[in-house]
């Protein structure tokens, strides 16, 4: 194949007309994407920066400089470590709910049994659904009154008819509720993960390892683990990337309340830099998200070269 | 007769954890079906069983929404941002891909996976400062900021899917065609584009419904009623003070949900060999 490549040269280095010198369309058909990421990513990544150490605000747009003052009143505020706590908080809870259902689902889809395509099918709804749309459904299963949970679990006598449930309204239900929905949505990405590393996994070698006398839970920690452990990895950095910075959710579900005690980073910048119209101290908020991106897309790389080589 | 027993057992739980499985995923769908076509009498009635109609289903909520509401519109636009959105995508990352794929050494490498990561970058980190952009080019509450904005998260996404497919190509196609006296453009025009159909076709999916998915920009940049994609629209519009009128919603939600489902479920196995990068084969 490389002898046919270079066999091939010569005729492209032929002197002729610009546009045909692959050493210069290469780089001009790579251009547009970068030049749309420099501006329309980088640049207002910088902007956000620069926000973040002046007094700017919607009523009074100063890029007065105050440096770090916005981060230490940022920092100083109680409703924000409460918010940097619930982010991470929620990140985690539902990432171990997503990854467990994950596997069993995968687990469990990938046997052969009628209507498995119908199963395969509605479990990768939560993920495919735009989530603002999906995330309706779940506000109108936890109303306050018509609750169809409350219905539920009161008509099976676990939960008392004149007490019933706030979900939204209370606290530590309206974390749960919120982990509920991240989970549930996050879950049947898992699932398919999961299912495209386990068939990934070359039949003969489990099948080896079965007649060697190896048992369910031995085929599964030392043959199939370290075998997917890649996709895995993607997967994870992916779902907890778009748990971590997810604004909608929150927002729409509970709206950050009661009282503040279910907000993110995202929803508090939201509410600070656009509601408020407080941009810099929104932007501080909101910038606490980078650090964390970083590492993920370190991890991320890692595993992207090591399969390279 | 006691294996029997066991297998009767084994299937027994396999069936059930299969169910409860599916059940936790669909059942906010059902739901949303449900409601769509129940009475309000129906809905806000604690009484009777609310799993099944309790009185007579009903066209009502849909009909409100087509008529009453800017329901057609939102629709509309959402039609006009992804049809926009998929061109500019198209038409940035065919190019970027292609260059990616043949382009030799690590270079290549090294830009893909840098142009990759943006697709990390989210868009809570970038609305602050972008809004300040599309406030300075004059597009505040306008749908055309959405169709400006979209693109940095699918030409990313689309590039690396596109860059993964081209490599796929043997270089001898688009070789011979210059040996033969094409300019690389035109080898790419003749030979690669007619061969990646399947790929473009991928590329089109996806940059719609991550384009239908958005919510964070939308919310950010559109006020005006009349701009608002679906989504926001839905969820913005149709609660009036306090009052969600759960009928209308929950249609909507749904009208708006099928299409996105249906594509996703066609595309899915593209879609994660996109996002593991081929580590899955």
């Amino acid at each position: 194949m490389t002898a046919i490549a270079e066999g091939a040269r010569p005729a492209v280095r032929r002197p002729r007309f610009m546009l045909d010198r692959t050493e210069f369309m290469g780089p001009l058909f790579i251009a547009p994407a970068i030049l749309y990421v420099v501006v329309l990513v980088a640049l207002p990544f910088f902007l956000a920066i620069y926000y973040s150490v002046s007094a700017y605000t919607i009523f009074n747009p100063s890029y007065h400089f105050v440096g770090l003052k916005n981060l230490d009143e940022v920092l100083k505020s109680d409703i924000f470590r409460h918010t940097l706590g619930n982010t991470f908080f929620f990140t985690i809870v539902s990432q171990i709910f997503g990854l467990l259902l994950g596997k069993v689902g995968a687990m469990l889809l990938i046997q052969d049994f009628p209507g498995r395509g119908i199963a395969r099918a509605l479990v990768v709804l939560p993920w495919a659904v735009p989530v603002s749309l999906a995330v309706l459904a779940w506000k109108w299963m936890f109303d306050s009154l018509y609750s169809v949970i409350n219905w539920t679990l009161m008509a099976v006598g676990l939960m008392d008819p004149m007490n019933p449930a706030q979900w939204l309204g209370t606290t530590d239900l309206a974390m749960a509720a919120v982990i509920t929905v991240h989970a549930w949505r996050l879950f049947p990405f898992g699932v398919v993960i999961f299912l495209a590393g386990l068939t990934s996994v070359p039949k003969e070698v489990l099948d080896a390892a079965t007649v060697d006398g190896a048992g369910f839970w031995r085929r599964n920690y030392v043959i199939i683990m370290p075998i997917i452990l890649p996709i895995i990895t993607i997967a994870l950095i992916f779902g907890t990337v778009f748990t971590f910075t997810d604004l909608s959710v929150v927002y729409l579900l509970t709206n950050g309340g009661p009282v503040n005690s279910t907000q993110v980073l995202g929803s508090l910048g939201f509410q600070v830099g656009v509601l408020s119209g407080d941009v810099s101290h929104g932007a501080v908020i909101c910038l606490f998200l980078f650090p964390f991106l970083l590492l993920a897309t370190i991890v991320l790389l890692k595993v992207l070269r090591k399969r390279e080589i | 007769m006691a294996s029997l027993a066991r297998r009767v057992a084994g299937t027994g739980s396999f069936y059930s954890a299969v169910a409860f499985l599916v059940l936790f995923a669909a059942f906010p769908f059902y739901w949303m079906l449900i409601t769509t076509f129940k009475q309000d009498g129906d809905l806000y009635n604690l009484e009777s069983i609310p799993y099944w109609f309790n009185e007579s289903p009903t066209l009502e909520h849909v009909k409100y929404l087509f008529t009453n509401t800017l329901f057609l519109r939102w629709l509309g636009n959402t039609a006009l941002i992804g049809v926009c959105v998929v061109v500019i995508t198209l038409v940035v990352s065919l190019p970027a891909g292609y260059s990616l794929a043949r382009m030799p050494g690590r270079t290549a490498e090294n830009l893909g996976i840098g142009i990759f990561l943006t697709y990390l970058v989210p868009p809570t980190l970038l609305f602050l400062p972008l809004s300040r952009v599309i406030s300075l080019l004059g597009l505040q509450d306008s749908l055309w900021s959405l169709v400006l904005v979209y693109p940095t998260f699918t030409i990313p996404f689309c590039t690396w899917l596109l860059m993964g497919f081209f490599k796929s190509v043997p270089r001898e196609i688009d070789e011979a065609a210059i040996v033969d006296g094409c300019t690389m453009v035109g080898a790419f025009v003749k030979t690669i584009l007619p061969l990646s159909v399947p790929a473009i076709l991928t590329v089109v999916i996806f940059a719609f419904t991550l384009t239908m998915q958005e919510f964070v920009y939308a919310l950010t940049f559109i006020s005006s009623s009349d701009q608002k994609p679906i989504t926001l629209g839905v969820a913005t519009d149709l609660v009036r003070g306090d009052v969600y009128y759960w009928g209308e919603l929950m249609g909507a939600a749904l009208i708006a949900s099928v299409p996105v489902a249906i594509a996703y479920n066609l595309f899915l196995d593209r879609f994660i060999s996109g996002i593991t990068g081929g580590a899955v084969k």
